[in-house]
């Protein structure tokens, strides 16, 4: 204690030098100033800093002086500050305890500081058991006052369980003994004395000394506790009556710190991607005023043995038959994980899975039935209770929500959806407003398991269809963006499964290939179908095209990415918007998309032809069809500038002369092509200032012969990769095969 | 319950049996279809068997669940539940109940505690030799002053109980126990103490089982056809009005016999009854309501049937009182509890 104390420079030196700007600067150790200094930085808000002043506070307290006051020192007042607002906001580092309790127990500042001080000790992990020893060996001495003792004691009692060790806790069980005299103490040392005895601690000399005391001051709730409890340890050595029933045995014992200990956890969950098991099981916020049971609540990791070991006369039950298993409650490491995969036993409430990782890691390797359908249940009816469409309650909408967000991580997590989830879903999704939740259940529209197809349009499709249309741009792209992942997930799953099914019949989905392709056919046709609509009825905004295209972009690459015999064209209600669109990055987007479809009709053109494999499925000549006449759309424009005569698309571009005459559009013909075109102008317009920066007649008809290659060059050198591809891959061919037809 | 207790604005009507001539159903018709067709209620339901004479039930066993208001819990399978070990979880219940009661503090398994766990089986309580026993779980207290064996007072009971739910529970898997229906009666804090250590134990989910107006009126057809002695007392309804700043209850009481007789007009098939016959039968009481009283009731919503059989309320809370007719009622809150959970 004494190294603590030793004098530092007195203050007025500090002081004299803050008004040298320069001198924290050049100082290198930490001192007080410059905490401060740094302190008002505009980074406060953020987390380095936040350390930083945290830091800084700590090293002011481990080196204050004797009788600073609070009201006349600033970087007192600042310091304090500190450590207040990051122990509410996300507690304390275990490093900070020591620190703080010293100071706060040592009585060299005033009670309002200590008090202050003791309030906001809220662990943010553990709290080091050296710095409680230290702490009593703080109160031995007195050099607090026994307010400040009082509170140092209710602390200790909230916060027992976060301390990391208690042996040598255990050891000074004597010293607490001691401090039952105190009259104001004593209660609270009662407590205390109950959460720290054990059975060897029970001495016939403590009855006696308990015994008078209650003489003394009668019947005492809390006296009576600890007595109990020392009953039920020796009863051959207490042999007095106790009342058997009390209600509280001690008052008042969460103190200020309880409320704040179980938000700061709680949000320290919510932070974490992937929540750190929880290392205390019981103490879960609870309100109040609901119902038992209607509260959201993912049960914490605990064993399901109860404890019956200790109880000789009866005979054991073992429920589980097994006797080692490894309690999840220990489980903390994936490497203890991989030890004890073996006799791992999942937790007594399967629903506590969903916050611990390493659980979701072991749900993975074991194919047990009953461990998803004790999930499927518990989640099922709390998703059901707790959907906050269903009962109208305001104040769970955040929990709905987080529960929703803790479902989809497991998801990805497993890279699986749970049934629960997708029934809940379809019971929900014809009453939902599209706007509670919106992100969480869209992210879980996204894993809805590839297991029903007929339903899926009743269920699904429908309902998402009539939100779709009667609401935003920004909820039209979202739900576009989940139906793609959606897409993915069952592409994913298809191609794991396709590797896996030789070797195992195990997937109990009766999913044939032919049903999987039409599932994934309706999927595309659906959204097909929702964006040529909502294309119309927003007017065609690029934001839109380009979640469209996205979309789009997975579908030209199914046959050859995950290997599934599918292609499904877009309708010309995306095509020819993307074709015509404004901006290049949309027609880019066409181009890149149309040379993956090249290239996987060509693949399966080959593969049919080799007749290597007697091919199940066939792409029917109608995808191919399409293809061209789609091609023949994108070259007539782009290319050839023949686009009013040659696009054969029923719905597509071709135009009658005399109609195009009659737009009195000069050079009709050349309009789209990559020159002309709206989307590429701006790079014609660049292109022309650089290859000749004197001519400012803006003359397009330039660009042609060699002048059209160096063009295509500048384009490809501007990111327009899509182009590129697709110029490559498609031009020569049209133009070789138009070469060969004349 | 409020229901009954809200005098305000109620009507009472009790038609002779003279009214209801057959002319009134024939109107009655023309309302038909005025109830929404909330949930997967089947369109039609088989009653069960007539019941059997007092002497095969051992009535004494189930006579204490009679005249008790239950509050009803839908519950999921059990998982590694077995009813050999009923003692044993007695036990643990009992040290569980005693260590939520004096949170925090240290207890012993086995310690003599102020409160008493009984947990037994009432195999009489089910429809098939397919269905799981019924289990009770008793709660009694024993005053610590009094000597030991003293008289023990129930403060608490609940059972679980499945009667013909075998088509759920054959299709789960051995592990687990179906008694999807859970009825308490006692004060909540204990059913939350008893449901608590259950679901921890036996990963199992509670939920309240609410009673749909469609289901009440299921429960009103069902029970005015069931015979009973000649003392019975009036079938009522009773409606709250939705939509309005202060509570309006409309209690509607029929004399058991001319309830009766009205339901005699309407079901065609004995022993069967379907979605269309309990339509026309409330649409007719809604019809003579209407002449006296120029009010819809098809426009409130029923939230309590109380006849001789049982009484209902739609907050999910019964009283049986006829313990011939325990199981029939019994069936018919088993397969609402299971379309509950799944």
């Amino acid at each position: 204690m004494q190294r603590r104390q030793t004098p530092k420079q007195p203050l007025q030196v500090h002081r004299k030098k803050q008004t040298d700007l320069s001198a924290w600067r050049k100082g290198g150790r930490i001192d007080p100033e410059k905490s401060v200094q740094n302190h008002q930085s505009p980074n406060n808000q953020k987390n380095d800093s936040k350390q930083d002043s945290l830091e800084q506070a700590l090293s002011y307290f481990e080196k204050v002086q004797d009788r600073v006051s609070l009201k006349k020192n600033n970087v007192l007042q600042k310091h304090l500050t500190t450590v207040e607002s990051i122990a509410l906001q996300r507690g304390l580092p275990p490093e900070g305890f020591d620190v703080l309790l010293n100071v706060a127990l040592s009585g060299k500042l005033s009670d309002t500081v200590n008090t202050r001080l003791l309030k906001s000790l809220i662990p943010a992990s553990v709290i080091p058991e050296t710095s409680v020893v230290s702490s009593v060996s703080w109160l031995c001495v007195s050099k607090c006052s026994s307010n400040i003792q009082l509170l140092f004691l209710r602390w200790l009692i909230t916060v027992f369980d976060f301390i990391d060790h208690k042996e040598r806790l255990h050891a000074l069980y004597g010293f607490f003994f001691s401090f039952l005299q105190d009259e104001k103490m004593c209660p609270y040392v009662c407590h205390l004395l109950y959460l720290l005895t054990r059975k060897e601690n029970v001495k016939p000399f403590r009855i006696r000394r308990l015994l008078d005391l209650q003489a003394k001051m009668g019947m005492q709730s809390h006296l009576q506790a600890l007595l109990s409890l020392y009953k039920l340890f020796c009863p051959e050595l207490v042999t007095i009556t106790l009342p058997g029933k009390t209600k509280t045995y001690f008052k008042d014992s969460e103190g200020p710190w309880k409320a704040t200990i179980n938000t700061v956890r709680q949000r320290k969950q919510e932070n974490s991607l992937v929540s750190q098991p929880l290392f205390l099981g019981t103490a879960q916020p609870q309100s109040r005023k609901r119902k038992w049971n209607t509260q959201l609540i993912i049960p914490a990791s605990s064993t399901n043995k109860n404890n019956l070991e200790e109880d000789r006369e009866k005979q054991r039950v073992d429920f589980y038959g097994t006797n080692e298993s490894f309690p999840v409650e220990q489980l903390q490491t994936f490497s203890q994980l991989l030890q004890n995969i073996h006799h791992l036993e999942f937790p007594s409430q399967m629903g506590s899975v969903l916050t611990n990782p390493l659980l979701l890691h072991y749900m993975n390797c074991i194919k047990d039935e009953s461990i998803y359908l004790r999930l499927y249940y518990w989640m099922g009816q709390t998703l059901q209770e707790e959907c906050t469409w269903y009962v109208a309650d305001n104040k769970q909408y955040e929990e709905f929500k987080d529960f929703l967000e803790t479902v989809y991580k497991a998801e990805c997590f497993l890279q699986e959806g749970f049934s629960s989830c997708e029934e809940f879903l379809y019971k929900s999704l014809p009453l939902w407003d599209g706007f509670c939740c919106r992100s969480q259940i869209l992210r879980l529209v996204s894993w809805i398991p590839l297991s029903s197809f007929s339903e899926m349009k009743s269920h699904l499709y429908d309902p998402l269809a009539q939100l779709f249309f009667t609401s935003s741009l920004y909820f039209k792209c979202s739900v576009l963006e989940s139906l793609k992942e959606l897409l993915q997930n069952w592409l994913n799953w298809h191609i794991i499964h396709l590797d896996s099914e030789s070797d195992s019949q195990a997937h109990s989905l009766n999913t044939t290939l032919s049903g999987l392709v039409n599932v994934v056919a309706e999927l595309i046709d659906f959204v097909g179908w929702i964006s040529t609509v909502a294309l119309r009825l927003e007017n065609n905004p690029t934001f839109l095209l380009y979640f469209i295209l996205d979309f789009y972009e997975t579908v030209c690459d199914m046959y050859l990415r995950y290997n599934l015999p599918l292609l499904i064209m877009p309708p010309a209600g995306v095509f020819y918007p993307a074709l015509l669109s404004m901006d290049s990055v949309s027609l880019n987007q066409l181009c890149y998309i149309m040379y993956r479809y090249r290239t996987n009709l060509v693949a399966a053109k080959e593969n049919e032809l080799s007749k290597k494999k007697i091919l199940q499925f066939k792409f029917s000549s109608q995808t191919y069809q399409e293809y061209n006449q789609y091609i023949i759309a994108m070259v007539g424009c782009l290319w050839t500038s023949s686009a009013f005569q040659k696009d054969i698309h029923p719905q597509g571009l071709c135009m009658d002369d005399e109609l195009l005459k009659k737009t009195t559009v000069q050079e009709f013909k050349t309009s789209f092509n990559i020159v002309y075109h709206p989307a590429m102008m701006g790079y014609a317009v660049l292109f022309l200032q650089q290859a000749w920066p004197d001519d400012t007649t803006f003359n397009f008809s330039l660009i042609k012969g060699k002048k059209w290659n160096w063009y295509l060059e500048y384009l490809y050198a501007q990111g327009l990769k899509g182009l590129k591809v697709f110029i490559e891959s498609s031009i020569n061919r049209v133009s070789q095969a138009s070469h060969s037809k004349a | 319950m409020s229901a009954m207790e809200s005098v305000d604005g109620a009507v009472r009507t009790l038609p002779s049996i003279g009214r209801l001539s057959r002319g009134l159903l024939s109107r009655g018709l023309l309302f038909g279809g005025v109830h929404g067709r909330v949930g997967l209620s089947p369109s039609s339901r088989l009653l069960p068997p007539a019941p059997p004479s007092q002497e095969n039930v051992d009535s004494q066993k189930t006579t204490f669940l009679l005249r008790k208001q239950w509050t009803l819990y839908s519950v999921t399978p059990l998982y590694r539940f077995s009813d050999t070990h009923l003692k044993d979880y007695a036990r643990l219940l009992s040290a569980f109940i005693a260590a939520e009661k004096q949170k925090g503090l240290a207890v012993e398994i086995g310690v003599e505690l102020g409160i008493k766990v009984a947990i037994s089986s009432l195999p009489d309580l089910r429809g098939s030799d397919r269905d799981q026993a019924a289990i009770l779980v008793q709660l009694s207290s024993r005053s610590p002053a009094s000597p030991k064996n003293s008289e023990e007072k129930v403060i608490w009971s609940g059972w679980f109980c499945s009667v013909s739910g075998d088509d759920f529970s054959e299709n789960v898997p051995e592990d687990f126990t179906c008694l999807p229906l859970f009825l308490a009666n006692g004060a909540e804090s204990y059913t939350s103490i008893v449901g608590s250590w259950f679901q921890k134990t036996f990963d199992c989910c509670f939920r309240r089982l609410a009673i749909s107006p469609l289901n009440l009126s299921w429960m009103a057809a069902m029970w005015t056809g069931c015979k009973v002695d000649k003392t019975a007392s009036a079938m009522e309804l009773v409606f709250s009005v939705p939509h309005l700043p202060q509570p309006l209850d409309i209690s509607y009481a029929i004399h058991p016999e001319d309830a009766k007789a009205l339901w005699d007009t309407v079901q065609k098939t004995p022993g069967e009854i379907t979605q269309e016959e309990v339509d026309v039968f409330m649409d007719c009481l809604y019809s003579h309501f209407h002449r006296h009283f120029k009010i819809r009731l098809s426009a409130t919503k029923l939230v309590k049937v109380s006849t001789a059989i049982a009484s209902a309320h739609c907050d999910g809370i019964i009283k049986f009182l006829q313990s011939q007719y325990l199981t029939g009622v019994l069936m018919l809150l088993t397969e609402l509890a299971i379309s509950q959970i799944q």
